[in-house]
Parts: C-alpha cells; sequence; structure tokens
C-alpha cells in the first residue's frame, strides 16, 4: 500500500511517501515561507524522485490541524483533492498527535504544544503505552500557565515537543521543577512519516465531507455567537434580516 | 489542429465557491456555483476567514458537480484554469491548491487566470468578442475601465481611486438599513423613486477615465445624519434613486467616452454590478444615441457574477496561446491585470 502525507499546518512543510512498511522518502523544511507555492511542487518532486505516479497511490494522509488556519487548509484542500479525484480514500490525524509521535521511548507524559500566541497554546497529552501512542486527554487551545499547573499536579515526567516549546519551558519548569524535559531541535519537528503511520490506523474517510479541524470558531463567528447569547439573555430577538422598507 | 479544447474552470476569489467545463472556450457544458452569502448576511458582509471555511468545505463537492454535469472525464479535459487573483487570499487558496492537485493527479496542464480577465471573458460564452474593444468592469472590487486590442491584452485605461462602485453599493444601502447584500436592494427602490436629492457626481480632471465614489458616499451619509439631526424622515426610495443615478451617470458618460476616443468596435459589460437594471438600461439607451454602429454586450445575470465558466473561458485563449502555470503557482490577492 502506497500512502502520501502532507502535514502543512504549522512552520515546517512536511511531505512523506511510504510504501507498505517501507518509509521511501521523507520531505521537511522549517523556514518561514508560504506552503502554498511549495507543497505541490515538494509532492511532485517526492514522487518523483521514489518513481511513483499519482495514480498508483492508495490513501492520503493529512495533518489536520490545530495550527495556522491557511496553513492547515492548504495541506487539506490539496490532500481532499488529490483523494477525491484518483478515487482513494483520505485519513486525518491531529497535527499534535503527529509530533507526540517523536517521544516514542519516553517513559512519561507527552506534551505537544504549538503557540497560539497571547500566552495560549494548541496541546493535547499523550503516552505510550505497549509501543501504540495513546490520547489522553484531547487536543485543546489552553493558557499555557493553566496547563503547566494541571500537569504539575500530576506529579508524572514531561516531554513537552515542539518547534514553539523552548517558549514555555521556563513557565512549565516553574510547575514542574526537574520533571520537564523539552526535546532537541532535531526532535522537535513533526515527522510526516510518523504522520502516515499514525494515518494509517485511522478511520478512512470520505474526502469531501473531510474538513479542517481549527479547534477555534473564526473570530467572527465567536463575536457574533457571544452577541446573539447576550441579547438572548435580555428577551432581545435578533433579527438583521427583517428590515422592511417596500 | 481543429481538435475541441475542454477546459475545468476553478474560482474561489471572494465567497463564491465556483467550479465550471467549458469547450472551445464558449460553450458552457456545467456552470456550478455554491454561494455563501446566506453564511455570511448575519456579518453584513464577507468574513474572509469564514469564507475561507466554506471553500474547503464545498471545493470537491462543487467540482464533482460540474464534472458530472458536463459528461466529461478528467482523461477528456485540457487543462485546468484557476482564479489566481486578485481577491481574498485566504479564499483564493483553496481554489488554487484544489486545481494544482487535480493538475498534478491526471497530468493536466494548469493556467492562472486574472479575476478581472475571467469577467471580461464571461462575454465570451454569449457573443464573439470583436477588437478593439472596451470593457466595464464594475463589482464588488472593482471598477475598471479596460482597453483590449486583442486577445488576452489588456490596458486599464481607467479605474477607480477609492471605492469600488459596488462596495459604494454595500456602504450606502447599509446607512439605509438595507439587508446585505445592498446593491440589489437600491437598485430594486431606485426604480420606485425619483433622483430628487441632489448628489455631487465626481468626473476628476479632464480627460480622466478614473472614478471615484467616495465622495459621493460620504454625501449620502451626511445627507441621511443631517436628515436625522433636524428630526427628517428621508424617503429611502428617492436616496436609493438618487445615489444611483449618480453612480450610473459617471459610469456610462465615461464608457461612451472612452469608447469614442478608442473607436471601439464593442462595449463589454461585466462584473457583479452588471447586474444592475439601471446601469444596463441606461449604458443600452446612451449606446444607441450615441454609438448606433458599436456592439453592446451584456452578459445574462449567472454570468455576470462571479462564476468559473468566465474563468475556464479566459484560461482556454490562455490554454491556445501556449500559457502555463507551473505547481509553483500562488494565489495573488494584489495580481496585476497587465
Ligand atoms: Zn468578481
Amino acid at each position: 500500500m502506497k500512502v502520501l502525507g502532507i502535514d502543512t499546518s504549522n512552520m515546517p512543510l512536511g511531505i512523506a511517501l511510504v510504501d507498505g512498511d517501507v518509509v521511501k522518502g521523507e520531505f521537511i523544511t522549517n523556514v518561514k515561507k508560504d506552503h502554498s507555492s511549495r507543497a505541490m511542487p515538494a509532492i511532485e518532486s517526492l514522487l518523483r524522485q521514489c518513481g511513483i505516479g499519482p495514480k498508483e497511490l492508495d490513501l492520503i494522509v493529512v495533518a489536520k490541524g490545530p495550527g495556522s488556519y491557511t496553513g492547515v487548509r492548504i495541506g487539506v484542500t490539496i490532500a481532499k483533492t488529490l483523494a477525491w479525484s484518483l478515487g482513494i480514500p483520505i485519513a486525518g490525524v491531529s497535527s499534535l498527535e503527529v509530533l507526540a509521535a517523536n517521544g516514542r521511548y519516553f517513559p512519561g507524559v507527552i506534551v505537544p504544544l504549538f503557540d497560539a500566541r497571547r500566552g495560549h497554546i494548541y496541546t493535547g497529552l499523550y503516552r505510550y503505552e505497549g509501543g501504540a501512542l495513546r490520547c489522553l486527554e484531547e487536543d485543546r487551545i489552553v493558557a499555557a500557565d493553566e496547563w503547566a499547573r494541571r500537569l504539575g499536579e500530576r506529579g508524572e515526567d514531561v516531554l513537552l515537543i515542539g518547534a514553539d516549546a523552548p517558549l514555555y519551558s521556563e513557565l512549565f519548569r516553574s510547575h514542574l521543577g526537574k520533571r520537564v524535559h523539552v526535546t532537541p531541535p532535531s526532535l522537535a519537528l513533526p515527522r510526516p512519516s510518523e504522520l502516515v503511520m499514525l494515518g494509517k490506523e485511522k478511520e478512512r474517510e470520505n474526502a469531501h465531507a473531510f474538513v479542517p479541524n481549527y479547534l477555534r470558531l473564526a473570530e467572527a463567528e465567536a463575536k457574533w455567537l457571544a452577541k446573539q447569547k447576550g441579547e438572548r439573555n435580555d428577551g432581545d430577538r435578533c433579527s438583521i434580516s427583517s428590515n422592511d422598507h417596500s | 489542429m481543429n481538435e475541441d479544447v475542454y477546459v475545468l474552470g476553478i474560482e474561489t476569489s471572494c465567497d463564491e465557491t465556483a467550479a465550471a467545463v467549458v469547450k472551445n472556450g464558449k460553450k458552457i457544458l456545467s456552470n456550478v456555483v455554491a454561494s455563501q452569502m446566506e453564511s455570511h448576511r448575519r456579518f453584513g458582509g464577507v468574513v474572509p476567514e469564514i469564507a475561507s471555511r466554506h471553500h474547503v468545505e464545498q471545493i470537491t463537492l462543487v467540482i464533482e458537480e460540474a464534472m458530472r454535469q458536463s459528461g466529461v472525464s478528467f482523461a477528456d479535459l485540457d487543462a485546468v484554469a484557476v482564479t489566481a487573483g486578485p481577491g481574498l487570499v485566504g479564499a483564493l487558496l483553496v481554489g488554487v491548491n484544489a486545481a494544482k492537485a487535480l493538475a498534478f493527479a491526471h497530468g493536466l496542464p494548469l493556467i492562472g487566470v486574472h479575476h478581472i480577465a475571467g469577467h471580461i471573458y464571461a462575454n465570451q460564452l454569449v457573443a464573439e468578442m470583436k477588437f478593439p474593444l472596451l470593457a466595464l468592469v464594475v463589482s464588488g472590487g472593482h471598477t475598471e475601465l479596460v482597453y483590449m486590442e486583442g486577445h488576452e491584452t489588456f490596458a486599464v485605461i481607467g479605474e477607480t481611486r477609492d471605492d469600488a462602485a459596488g462596495e459604494a453599493y454595500d456602504k450606502v444601502a447599509r446607512a439605509l438599513g438595507l439587508p446585505y447584500p445592498g446593491g440589489p436592494h437600491i437598485d430594486r427602490l431606485a426604480h420606485e423613486g425619483e433622483p430628487v436629492i441632489d448628489l455631487p457626481r465626481a468626473w476628476l480632471e479632464e480627460g480622466s477615465y478614473d472614478f471615484s465614489f467616495s465622495g459621493l458616499k460620504s454625501a449620502v451619509l451626511n445627507a441621511l445624519h443631517n436628515a436625522k439631526q433636524r428630526g427628517e424622515e428621508i424617503d429611502v426610495r428617492q436616496m436609493a434613486a438618487s445615489f444611483q443615478e449618480s453612480v450610473v451617470d459617471v459610469l456610462v458618460t465615461k464608457t461612451v467616452q472612452a469608447a469614442k476616443e478608442y473607436r471601439v468596435r464593442q462595449v463589454l459589460l461585466a462584473g457583479g454590478v452588471a447586474a444592475n437594471h439601471g446601469l444596463r438600461a441606461a449604458l443600452q439607451d446612451k449606446m444607441k444615441k450615441e454609438l448606433p454602429n458599436v456592439e453592446l454586450i451584456i452578459p445574462p445575470l449567472s454570468l455576470c457574477t462571479d462564476n468559473a465558466a468566465m474563468i475556464a473561458a479566459a484560461g482556454t485563449v490562455l490554454y491556445q496561446q501556449g500559457k502555463r502555470a507551473d505547481l509553483a503557482l500562488n494565489a495573488n490577492p494584489s495580481l496585476p491585470l497587465v
């Protein structure tokens, strides 16, 4: 089975091709350049170098977020369009889970994270059990301080993974002391081959219905919903379209 | 080389997810548009992030429907054409990346199309383009007079210096308390009212084909504000009629003037505001009186608003000229026409 993996959900761009149990090729960059102009050329180049044509693919696996809204959309759009038009299934994997896979031999709990700005992080809680990655607490966006405090209460060793992890290592240390471990830079980037391996075990999804997992509403929608709620509490109903001028 | 050319067009520059298959750049085999208007109505305008999210949800469904209706298979296609700009960058990115994925998966040539070129080539779906020609492109994002000596050679001889005509319509409509999108409501109300309110027309310097609508918009807002201060009620129909007349007067006068100066054979009306009845009628009227020998082409409503058939039509000409994009094609929110 030939599987293409695509991860454009954060700054690293990752593409992998896995044939059966063999990782045929992997492409990773970690530069501040747009994914849109580089993702398809990277896919084309990797497949060509591996001598595999697009029509030979059996499955597309994509990192479905969280991450940069635009970044996630580029990967998901490419993945679902390829899957639908080639008539093959698609599988999605949490972008945080892919990162957590880098902590395979860590005995404690694994905390992958991406900076979500204003002191918040995208994160989740994972652990390897019997060689399989298990999600202990689902992906979320949370204040880093609160997350560090909660992890401190667990009393376990914690592995922070991610290119943004150094930004928060001091904060975590203040809650967890020596129980905090941070991956070196060589293990801080999500591996697209891990993405594929995880994706192969996931449920196959219909390409048309496949959407990113943003973990957050669009700002305008969140504000609108908050306003609706406020107005309903006042016993007031919103009726934007009821203006009648005829 | 008399083989038929089949091009799949994809358009996601604003709030419509669209795909179409066009034969030889002229015959529409399918033209599917999924509008997000209902979703954006509650915000009173298009919210870019929400538009982008809808595009991702819709994109493959819309392309599949366009392929199904056309009866054409991927193997029959000659190229995939996609709007590369201008527009909302996050929205454009969905169409561009879907198009690139399709082109790669099926070994098809990829063509990047300028959105305004698309609007102009919508005309080729209803009539033969005859050069030299002049196109008036008016939409929510654009107000441009484009002169063409031949296929895919564009010269922008006039453009708006501030608001696009459609933008002015939306802002004035909001001030009048009309629901989004306001353009069609103003058009409808204008027919019920008389243009009795004196509003400015921005002619700019002698001989300029540029436009400016922000002064007019401010004049409307001021008039409404002053009336409110005095406790008077302004008749919405009269304001709509007066505003529309001011916009249409400038658009039509400058278009006819340019058509005369450039001695064109054809005048094309393009873009979403081309659906405006007041504009269509005034342009038809003035052309008949002053330029009876120049052909005026106004496409049907479905081809004036954003659609992908127009992108496929423009893309077909580029394809025939041998123009190709590669897989590094990117969305460019401010892509220049020339
Ligand atoms: Zn348009």
